[in-house]
């Protein structure tokens, strides 16, 4: 794609990118603290958003199913991990167990979800999504009787934080004369876990299975004539995504130390469709853009519209959550009608686009 | 059976408002493949601003009788609601017509949130309370009650959709409405304007929306800046189980949806020996519809599209 970092051409280059690269990201956790821990935890954020929106990418970006509701996945990864390591049930079981297994929990759900509605086309499969996300929230919202499975509305505290032996990613802490906040030591291991999906996500749309979905995305009949099984990838989609959305979850509940089902309603699934979209879709560099710029925005709003209001105005005339959403709002609708294909469209949109109109 | 009754009466009456809301769903995504996820919001500031001018009737205390006033609110809610729905169309879905599927979807999304968000401005966090000024008088009807106020909002649904039946298959613009569903281009290339065809059916949403607006304030007595959200996504859940795209379906799909619900309401926690409460009603809207699509893949009344070559 961009001959610049082909690896055999440039060897060289690549290495210095690389570096280049790792040593920014390094740097990212310190240069927002300067700014406070909030923003640490906000950068935290934008990395899990990363994460969600890949995963979602892989469903609606790479097989083009519109799936409206996948915030559900990233429920079930967080209340696996809630359920098993925190005070609620008296279990505190190690993060490497129960990870995988909120990802392998959430996979099942999404094959759940994926079986029934495989004959169902675009809109309607819109719909069959939304209702399933739905259908989840009100489960979590409700399990609190007759037996208490999920603690209801109050959600589940007290969660653990990640531990391995006696470190814990909770607590700050001086590593080689450098103090780590429990946030910046998230960080790191966000970074981490990110780099090993997008470097999956790459493996993934160039490989066999890739290629498959694309073709399913493009013309479904076309492609099951040439011996894909539309079946089975298909479901494949919905599993892989769902498990990417799974592990956020985990991590999600980790980071949080609290999980409520407040945190996966409807507006939840499309604020990460928007990255997904608004990034570019089908483009793993653009869906990464528009996940960091749609965290970043509304935080980025908050800490300058109360200020700006009271300078302009000497007093809050209006409460600045409802502005933050209102530009939100406005921004999403410039954005679609100056670049609708998004910031970073996928080279195949792009070339949809220029070509001949159908 | 007086229980069964009830949620029957209760189930239609606001199964004729999903029905209303479905049908401004339908007929946009009939037409241009786009579903308006703004459409929820519009029906919210329909009631809002109904709900605003009653009260300020109410307070002037003129005298008038209340089915006036709640005219008047409507008279008002009405133009707005379609003014709304018009520039939205002109503004943010026009330009993205030929744009990937997906982005059109995103700006509606982007509209509703800032409608939401302009009417939080306006109306501030709290319920509306709509003025007392109609004392629902039930009517004893086989052991269940109706109210007037049910009887007005299933009258007043049923009127409208039979209003609209007529435009759609009788008049010079339903037959361009139904043309341009078909094939836009080659309805365009028989001399049908699209661009108005498509204004006329986002403005004929959009009133109906108004309408529904205000039958469910009317109903509920409260209006909330937030009650948009909810509705559309019943009233779009309505138009997908009765057949998107097809008006029948629409209708057919909100009755039987409020019924659903209404049943599920009630009876849900007997069918689950009081495993589950009537909380579940939303769940079993949703379970309903994902069965109905997995068995008939495009709805109740929708046609069979077999697959496309």
């Amino acid at each position: 794609m961009h001959s610049m970092f082909n690896s055999k051409k440039n060897p060289a280059l690549v290495w210095a990118g690389v570096v280049v690269i790792g040593l920014a990201l390094a740097l990212v956790p310190f240069v927002a603290a300067m700014g406070g821990q909030a923003w640490v935890r906000v950068v935290n954020f934008a990395l899990l958003y990363i994460m969600l929106s890949l995963g979602l990418n892989i469903v609606v970006g790479f097989a083009g199913l519109l799936d409206l509701g996948y915030i559900a996945f990233y429920a079930v990864g967080a209340y696996v991990y809630a359920l098993l390591a925190s005070p609620h049930f008296g279990m505190h079981l190690p993060f490497w167990l129960i990870l995988p297994l909120g990802a392998l929990v959430a996979c099942f759900f999404g094959v759940l979800l994926g079986a029934p509605t495989l004959k169902l086309r675009g809109d309607y499969l819109a719909i069959v999504t939304l209702g399933f996300g739905e259908i989840v929230r009100i489960f979590l919202n409700n399990l609190n009787t007759p037996i208490n499975i999920t603690n209801g509305p109050q959600g589940i505290t007290l969660i653990d934080p990640l531990t391995l032996g006696s470190f814990s990613f909770g607590k700050a802490e001086t590593i080689l004369g450098i103090e780590f906040s429990g946030p910046q030591k998230y960080y790191f291991l966000l970074v981490v876990l990110c780099l090993l999906i997008v470097a999956l996500n790459i493996r993934l749309q160039n490989s066999r299975i890739g290629r498959a979905w694309e073709a399913i995305r493009e013309d479904e009949i076309a492609a099951r004539a040439m011996g894909i099984n539309t079946r089975n990838v298909k479901l494949l989609a919905f599993a892989m995504g769902a498990s990417f959305g799974g592990v956020a979850g985990g991590l999600f509940s980790a980071i949080q130390g609290f999980v409520s089902p407040e945190s996966f309603g409807l507006l939840e699934s499309i604020m990460v469709l928007a990255m997904v979209v608004l990034g570019g879709m089908g483009n793993i560099g653009g869906v990464i853009l528009g996940a960091i710029l749609l965290t970043m925005l509304p935080e980025a709003l908050r800490f300058s519209i109360e200020p700006l209001q009271k300078a302009i105005f000497g007093r809050m005339i209006v409460d600045p959550e409802t502005i933050r959403m209102l530009i939100f709002g406005l921004a999403l609708i410039l954005v679609m009608l100056f670049r609708p294909a998004g910031l970073w469209p996928s080279a195949v949109r792009k070339r949809e686009l220029s070509g001949a109109q159908s | 059976m007086e229980i069964f009754l009830q949620q029957i009466i209760n189930g239609l009456t606001l199964g004729s408002v999903y029905a209303l809301v479905a049908l401004g769903y339908t007929m946009v995504y009939g037409i241009i493949g786009l579903i308006n996820f703004a459409h929820g919001e519009v029906v919210m500031v329909g009631a809002m601003i109904a709900l605003s001018v009653v009260q300020a009737l109410i307070g002037a205390q003129l005298g008038l009788p209340p089915g006036l006033v709640i005219l008047v609110g409507l008279a008002v809610a009405m133009p707005i609601c379609m003014g709304i729905a018009y520039t939205a169309e002109r503004v943010a879905y026009r330009p993205l017509r030929s744009a990937p599927r997906l982005a059109p979807l995103i700006t509606a999304i982007g509209v509703s949130i800032v409608l939401q968000n302009l009417a939080m401005i306006i109306w501030g966090r709290n319920y509306l309370n709509f003025p007392d000024i109609i004392k629902p008088s039930p009517i004893e009807f086989g052991g269940a009650f109706i109210t007037d106020v049910q009887i007005l909002i299933i009258g007043v649904a049923a009127l409208i959709m039979a209003g609209l039946l007529l435009v759609v298959h009788k008049t010079r613009l339903g037959m361009a409405m139904r043309a341009t569903a078909q094939n836009q281009q080659v309805a365009g290339l028989m001399g049908i304007d699209i661009n108005t065809v498509i204004s006329a059916a986002f403005l004929i949403g959009a009133a109906l929306a108004a309408v529904a607006g205000v039958l469910v304030t009317l109903y509920y007595g409260i209006a909330h800046y937030h009650m948009g959200f909810i509705l559309g996504l019943k009233a779009f859940t309505a138009a997908v189980l009765g057949g998107i795209g097809n008006l029948g379906g629409a209708m057919l799909g909100g009755v039987l949806l409020g019924i659903i619900e209404a049943l599920g309401a009630g009876y849900i926690g007997d069918l689950t020996g009081g495993f589950l409460g009537s909380h579940y009603q939303d769940v079993f809207a949703f379970a309903v519809l994902i069965i109905v699509l997995v068995f008939r893949p495009s709805g109740l009344l929708g046609e069979r599209v077999g697959d496309r070559a």
